[in-house]
C-alpha cells in the first residue's frame, strides 16, 4: 500500500478551514505527551499556555497588542511574497521605523501637539521603512543583487545603527549613561483603546492597514498584476508586466507597514528608544505571513494565534515553572503542523493498494 | 610577520563553523530547495556534539553525532517541505525556532559540564616552525575538516555525473524528472546533507571553538551562513572567501579596536555586514553570473505529476 | 540620584540571618510568594545565574516561609512589562527585576500594584513600592587589577566588554587603577564586541588582545568564552560574575563573583516582617555583595597578600580605588589629590582614566 499526494483541481474549501483544525488536534496530542515527559499535568499545561493568557480583559489587551504588529508586518510582506519577492528583512524596516518615529518623538518633545505629531510619526516610521527596504529592491533591479541577502544584513545594520544612537546622539542625558533615550513626551504617545490594558491606537492603524492590502491586492490593477507575477513568471512577463516594479512595490509595502510597526512599538508599549526595539516580530512575522496563507484574513488569524503562543510560554513559566526551551519547542512543533496541514488544501491524499506505483 | 600568522589562523578558525554550514546550505540550495533553518540545525548538532564528548570524551565521536543530530533535524524540514510541499521560507523559520528550543531543552543539564575539545594541530618542528610552517600546520584539525569538506563539494559539483544532476534538479526539477531522475529523493539527500554540514558547524563551536555549551551558542551564525551562499553566488570557492573575509573583518574590527582606533564600535561591527552587501552588489552588476548560478527553481515546490 | 545610597551593614545581615536561624513563631499564614524576572537563560555562568544562586539559597534560607517563581530570558522592551505584570497579577508580593532594561516597566507595574513591593537591580528610580539594589562591582574590579597588576608580564591587560555603559566603563577603570597602583607602566587594551553573550566573538576578541600582547585577560560578558580562551593560550585570566577556574583551571587568577544571597534573604525577610521600605543600596564587599576569588594556583603568597590587604581597606572604608590624583587618558584632571569620587560622577563614567588605551565608544 502506498499513499500519494494528487493535486487537487481547485483549492479544496472544506481542506481550509479543517487543516487548521487538524493541526491544532495532533499539537494537543504532541503537547500532551511533551509536558507528561516533563512531569506537568498536560490539562493544567495546556490551560497555562492557551486560555489562562486570554481569561482576562487585560490578558485579551496583551493579545491584540502582540498580534498587531505581526498582523501589520505580514500583511505587507505577504504583498511582496505573492509575487515571488522574498523580502526577510521587515526586522531591520520595523529598527529604521522606530528610529525615524522615535527620533521626530525626541526631537518635537512637548512643542507639538498629539494630533499632529503622531501622524507624523507614523509617516516617518512609514517613509523609513521603505527607505531601508528600498536599499534591497535597488540592489535587486539594479545589480540583480538577491533581496534575501541584502534584506536580512540590512538588519544587522539597522540594530548597530539603532544601536548607536542610543549608546550615543540620543542618549538620555539625565540616564546615567545607560543606553536608552528620554521617555516620550505624552503627545508623542498612541492613546489608549481599551482601558485597563496596554491596547493602543496602533492596533488600528494595523487594521487600517490590512483593509488597505486587501483592496490593494483584490482591487488595483497593480495588485492583480503581482498576483499573476508570482503565479506565473513567464506569463507576466509575456504580458508586458513589469517585474521591476513588482520588486518594487512588493519590497515597499512590506517596509512600510514594518516601519509602522516599529513606531508602534515605540510610541505603543515601551515609549521611548532602547537598544533593542523588537523581540523579532519582523521574522515571526514571517511565518505568520504562511500560516495565513498570504491572506489578509488568515494572517489576522495566524497574528493571533501567533501572539498566543507567546504569551502562552510567559503564562506557562509564571504558572507551572516550564522552562522557555519547552515553550519554543512546542511553538515550533505547532507551525510545523500548521505548515504541513496545508498541504490538503491543494492536494488530496490518494491511497493505492498492491504494488507501488513504477517511478 | 609573526602577528601575520597568527591572524591567518585566527581568520581562518573564525569563518570555519561558516563554511561548514554554508556549503552544506548551498548544496542544498544547488538542488533547488531553501532551507533558512540553518541556525537551528546549528545549535542541534552543537548541543548533541557536546553530549556526545561530554558522556563519551571522543570529540570526535562528538562531531559525528553533530552531524546525525543536524541531518535528523533537515529530515523534519524535508518531510514537512519536500513530500507535503510547505511553503520553504516558513517551514525553514519555523525550524530554525524549533532547533533553537530543542537544543536548549535537551541541552539543560550540560550547561556546567567541561569538556576537552580539539586542540589545534601541534606537530613538533612543523607547527612551530617558522612562518609557513604555522600556516600550514598550525590549525584546529577541524579547519583542515572543513577544507577537505570544501574540495569534496567541488568536486561533487564540477565532476560527479550526480552533482551535475543535482544541478539539473535545482534548474528545473520538470524536465529532470521528465529524463527520469527521482526529483524529490535526491533534493531529500542534498537537505540531509545540508543538515549534516550545518549540525558540524554547530559541533565546531562546542567542541572546538569555545569548547562549551551554553543556549543559542551560535549567536546568528546560521543567518551569516545563508547569507554566504547567495553572497558567493552559489560557488563553493566564493563561499571559502566570503567566510574567511567575514571571519577576518570582524577580527579586523576588534584589532583596530585593541589598536586604539577611536571609530565607535557599533559602526565598526556594522562593517561587515556592509561589507558583503557592498560586495555581492558589485559582484551582481554582472548579471549572467547571478544567472547562471542561481539555482532556477530555489524555493518553490516539486511534486511529480 | 535621590539621596546617598544607604549601605546595609554586614551587622545588620547577621542580625538578619541570626534572626532566620531561631524558630520562628508559629505563623498559619501563607507562604510569600517571590516572582523573579530574568534577561537570560540561567546557564552555568554569568549575571542571571548569580542571581538565580541566590534566589535558591533565599529558599532554602527561609524555608516554608517563602516560594519563588521565575522567568527567564524576558527581552527588555515591551515584554518585559507584561511579564512582571504577570508575576503581580499571579500573587507576588515582591518582584526582582533583575536587569537595568526593566526600570521603566516595573515602575510602570509598580504603580499599579500599590500592594506589591518592588527591587529593581542597577537602575536609579525609584518609587514608594520600588527599591533599587545595585552592588559596587568595581570595587572588586579594583582588586582584580592588583592581582593582574603582578602577574602580567608583558605589561598589556585585555578587557572584553559588552557594551559602554557606566557600569562597564567604571569597570574598565576600576581594573586599570588597580593595576597601575602595584604596577604603573601597566595599560589595558578594551575590546567592544556589543553582545552581552556570544561566546564565538567574545572568544575572538579575547585571542585578538592576545595577538596585541596582552598576557592577561578579563571579561565584561556573558559567558566563559574569555576564561577558556585565556586558558587555550595560556595567559591569565581574570573571571566576571561567576567563579570560572572549572573552565579555566591554569588560567584563572582570581575572579570578581556577584553574591546576592544574603541581600536576597533580608528583603524577603523584611516583606515577611511588614518593615520592607523602597531603598536605593549600592553594596560593596564590606556588604559581601562582591566576593573574590578562588585565587589560582599561580599566585605567589605576597600578591595574595597584597589583595587580601587592599581588600581589608576597601572593606573598612579606607581605600576608595578611584582616589584623586586622577586624570582620564586624554590627560585631563578629573580628581585633584586626595579627593574621592562621588557616586552620582561614578554612575555617569564617560571617560577612560589614564592607562586604558583608545577612545571610549559613546563619549562626545
Amino acid at each position: 500500500m502506498r499513499i500519494t499526494l494528487e493535486a487537487r483541481p481547485e483549492p479544496s474549501r472544506a481542506a481550509m478551514l479543517l487543516t487548521p483544525l487538524l493541526a491544532a488536534i495532533a499539537t494537543l496530542v504532541v503537547g500532551f505527551v511533551i509536558f507528561e515527559a516533563f512531569g506537568k499535568d498536560p490539562v493544567a499545561a495546556l490551560h497555562a499556555f492557551f486560555v489562562q493568557p486570554v481569561a482576562t480583559r487585560y490578558g485579551v489587551g496583551e493579545l491584540l497588542l502582540k498580534a498587531g504588529p505581526l498582523m501589520l508586518i505580514a500583511t505587507g510582506l505577504a504583498i511582496g511574497y505573492r509575487a515571488n519577492v522574498w523580502n526577510i528583512g521587515a526586522e531591520g524596516q520595523l529598527t529604521l521605523g522606530a528610529i525615524a518615529g522615535g527620533g521626530l518623538a525626541l526631537a518635537a518633545g512637548d512643542a507639538v501637539p498629539a494630533t499632529l505629531l503622531l501622524p507624523a510619526m507614523i509617516v516617518a516610521g512609514a517613509l523609513s521603512g521603505m527607505a531601508w527596504a528600498a536599499i534591497a529592491a535597488w540592489l535587486r533591479t539594479r545589480f540583480g543583487a538577491n533581496e534575501i541577502l541584502t534584506s536580512l544584513m540590512l538588519v544587522y545594520v539597522a540594530n548597530f545603527l539603532l544601536s548607536w544612537l542610543v549608546h550615543g546622539p540620543w542618549r538620555d542625558p539625565e540616564g546615567y549613561n545607560f543606553p536608552q533615550s528620554k521617555l516620550f513626551a505624552d503627545a508623542a504617545l498612541l492613546p489608549s483603546l481599551l482601558s485597563g490594558t496596554r491596547l493602543n491606537a496602533g492596533f488600528l492603524v494595523a487594521l487600517a492597514a490590512v483593509a488597505t492590502a486587501w483592496v490593494f491586492v483584490r482591487r488595483s490593477v497593480w495588485g492583480f498584476e503581482m498576483r499573476v507575477a508570482g503565479l506565473a513568471p513567464a506569463a507576466a512577463a509575456y504580458a508586458g508586466i513589469s517585474s521591476k516594479r513588482n520588486v518594487w512595490l512588493g519590497m515597499l509595502a512590506g517596509g512600510a507597514c514594518a516601519g509602522i510597526a516599529g513606531v508602534n512599538e515605540a510610541a505603543g508599549p515601551i515609549g521611548q528608544l532602547l537598544p533593542s526595539m523588537s523581540p523579532g516580530y519582523g521574522f515571526a512575522a514571517i511565518i505568520v505571513a504562511f500560516v495565513g496563507r498570504l491572506h489578509p484574513l488568515g494572517i489576522a488569524f495566524a497574528s493571533l494565534l501567533m501572539s498566543l503562543l507567546y504569551l502562552g510560554g510567559e503564562s506557562a513559566q509564571v504558572n507551572l515553572a516550564l522552562p522557555s526551551a519547552v515553550t519554543g519547542l512546542f511553538q515550533g512543533t505547532l507551525l510545523f503542523f500548521l505548515l504541513a496541514a496545508d498541504v490538503l488544501v491543494n492536494y488530496r491524499l490518494r491511497v493505492q493498494r498492491g504494488l507501488p506505483a513504477a517511478p | 610577520m609573526d602577528s601575520f600568522a597568527q591572524l591567518v589562523i585566527l581568520t581562518l578558525a573564525a569563518g570555519t563553523p561558516l563554511v561548514f554550514a554554508a556549503l552544506g546550505e548551498l548544496v542544498v540550495e544547488k538542488s533547488g530547495v531553501l532551507n533558512l533553518g540553518v541556525e537551528g540545525m546549528m545549535l542541534t548538532g552543537a548541543v548533541a556534539s557536546f553530549i556526545v564528548t561530554a558522556r563519551t570524551h571522543s570529540p570526535w565521536l562528538g562531531v559525528g553525532a553533530g552531524a546525525v543530530a543536524g541531518a535528523a533535524l533537515s529530515l523534519v524540514f524535508a518531510v514537512i517541505a519536500l513530500t507535503l510541499l510547505a511553503n520553504q521560507v516558513a517551514t525553514g523559520l519555523a525550524l530554525s525556532l524549533f532547533g533553537v528550543g530543542l537544543s536548549a531543552f535537551v541541552g539543560r543539564g550540560y550547561v556546567s559540564v567541561v569538556i576537552d575539545g580539539i586542540k589545534p594541530l601541534s606537530i613538533p618542528g612543523l607547527s612551530d616552525a617558522a612562518i609557513v610552517g604555522r600556516l600550514l600546520f598550525g590549525h584546529n584539525p577541524m579547519v583542515y575538516l572543513s577544507l577537505a569538506l570544501f574540495v569534496a563539494v567541488q568536486w561533487f559539483m564540477q565532476r560527479t555525473r550526480a552533482g551535475l544532476v543535482l544541478r539539473a534538479v535545482g534548474e528545473s526539477p520538470e524536465s529532470a524528472h521528465a529524463i527520469g531522475h527521482r526529483v524529490v529523493a535526491l533534493r531529500y539527500a542534498a537537505v540531509l546533507f545540508g543538515g549534516a554540514c550545518a549540525g558540524v558547524g554547530g559541533a565546531y563551536l562546542a567542541v572546538a571553538y569555545t569548547p562549551s555549551w551554553s543556549e543559542g551558542m551560535t549567536a546568528g551564525r546560521g543567518w551569516i551562513a545563508l547569507a554566504l551562499v547567495v553572497f558567493a553566488t552559489w560557488k563553493p570557492r566564493r563561499v571559502l572567501a566570503g567566510a574567511y573575509l567575514f571571519g577576518g573583518l570582524t577580527l579586523a574590527q576588534f584589532q583596530a579596536q585593541a589598536a586604539g582606533v577611536a571609530i565607535p564600535s557599533q559602526l565598526l561591527a556594522m562593517l561587515p555586514y556592509v561589507a558583503t552587501i557592498v560586495v555581492l552588489a558589485v559582484i551582481s552588476r554582472d548579471a549572467t553570473t547571478i544567472r547562471l548560478n542561481a539555482p532556477a527553481s530555489l524555493g518553490k515546490p516539486f511534486h511529480p505529476d | 540620584m535621590s539621596g546617598t545610597p544607604r549601605r546595609m551593614t554586614l551587622a545588620a545581615m547577621t542580625a538578619c540571618a541570626l534572626a532566620f536561624a531561631l524558630p520562628a513563631a508559629a505563623q498559619p499564614k501563607e507562604p510569600l510568594k517571590i516572582g523573579f524576572v530574568y534577561v537570560s537563560p540561567i546557564g552555568d555562568a554569568g549575571w542571571t545565574h548569580q542571581h538565580d544562586i541566590a534566589r535558591l539559597a533565599m529558599e532554602k534560607n527561609l524555608a516554608g516561609k517563602v516560594t519563588t517563581r521565575y522567568v527567564e530570558n524576558v527581552p527588555e522592551g515591551a515584554d518585559a512589562e507584561r511579564v512582571i505584570r504577570d508575576l503581580a497579577q499571579s500573587g507576588c508580593k515582591l518582584i526582582f527585576t533583575t536587569s537595568f532594561g526593566y526600570m521603566n516597566p516595573t515602575l510602570k507595574v509598580a504603580r499599579e500594584f500599590p500592594g506589591v513591593d518592588f527591587e529593581h537591580a542597577t537602575g536609579y528610580k525609584t518609587a514608594k513600592n520600588v527599591g533599587t539594589y545595585n552592588a559596587r562591582f568595581y570595587e572588586g574590579r579594583y582588586l582584580a587589577g592588583i592581582v593582574a597588576g603582578r602577574m602580567t608580564r608583558t605589561n598589556v591587560a585585555g578587557y572584553v566588554a559588552a557594551f559602554p555603559i557606566p557600569e562597564v566603563v567604571m569597570g574598565i577603570n576600576a581594573f586599570t587603577r588597580g593595576m597601575r597602583s602595584v604596577n604603573p607602566k601597566a595599560v589595558v587594551k578594551v575590546v567592544w564586541v556589543n553582545s552581552w553573550f556570544d561566546p564565538g566573538r567574545e572568544s575572538e576578541a579575547a585571542n585578538t588582545l592576545v595577538a596585541q600582547g596582552a598576557d592577561v585577560l578579563t571579561h565584561h560578558t556573558d559567558s566563559t568564552a574569555v576564561v577558556q580562551a585565556a586558558e587555550a593560550k595560556h595567559v591569565w585570566a581574570v573571571a566576571y560574575h561567576s567563579d570560572m577556574s572549572k573552565y579555566g583551571p591554569d588560567a584563572q587568577i582570581t575572579a570578581v563573583t556577584h553574591v546576592w544571597d544574603k541581600y536576597y534573604t533580608r528583603v524577603a525577610q523584611s516583606v515577611l516582617d511588614g518593615t520592607w521600605k523602597p531603598d536605593h543600596v549600592w553594596g560593596g564587599i564590606k556588604d559581601g555583595m562582591i566576593r573574590m576569588g578562588p585565587f589560582g594556583k599561580m599566585v605567589p603568597q605576597d600578591v595574595r597578600d597584597l589583595e587580601k590587604k587592599a581588600e581589608a581597606e576597601i572593606a573598612a572604608g579606607k581605600l576608595n580605588p578611584f582616589t584623586g590624583p586622577m586624570k582620564d587618558n586624554q590627560g585631563k584632571l578629573r580628581l585633584s589629590a586626595g579627593q574621592t569620587i562621588t557616586d552620582e560622577a561614578l554612575s555617569k563614567m564617560d571617560y577612560y582614566v589614564e592607562g586604558v588605551e583608545g577612545t571610549l565608544p559613546s563619549s562626545k
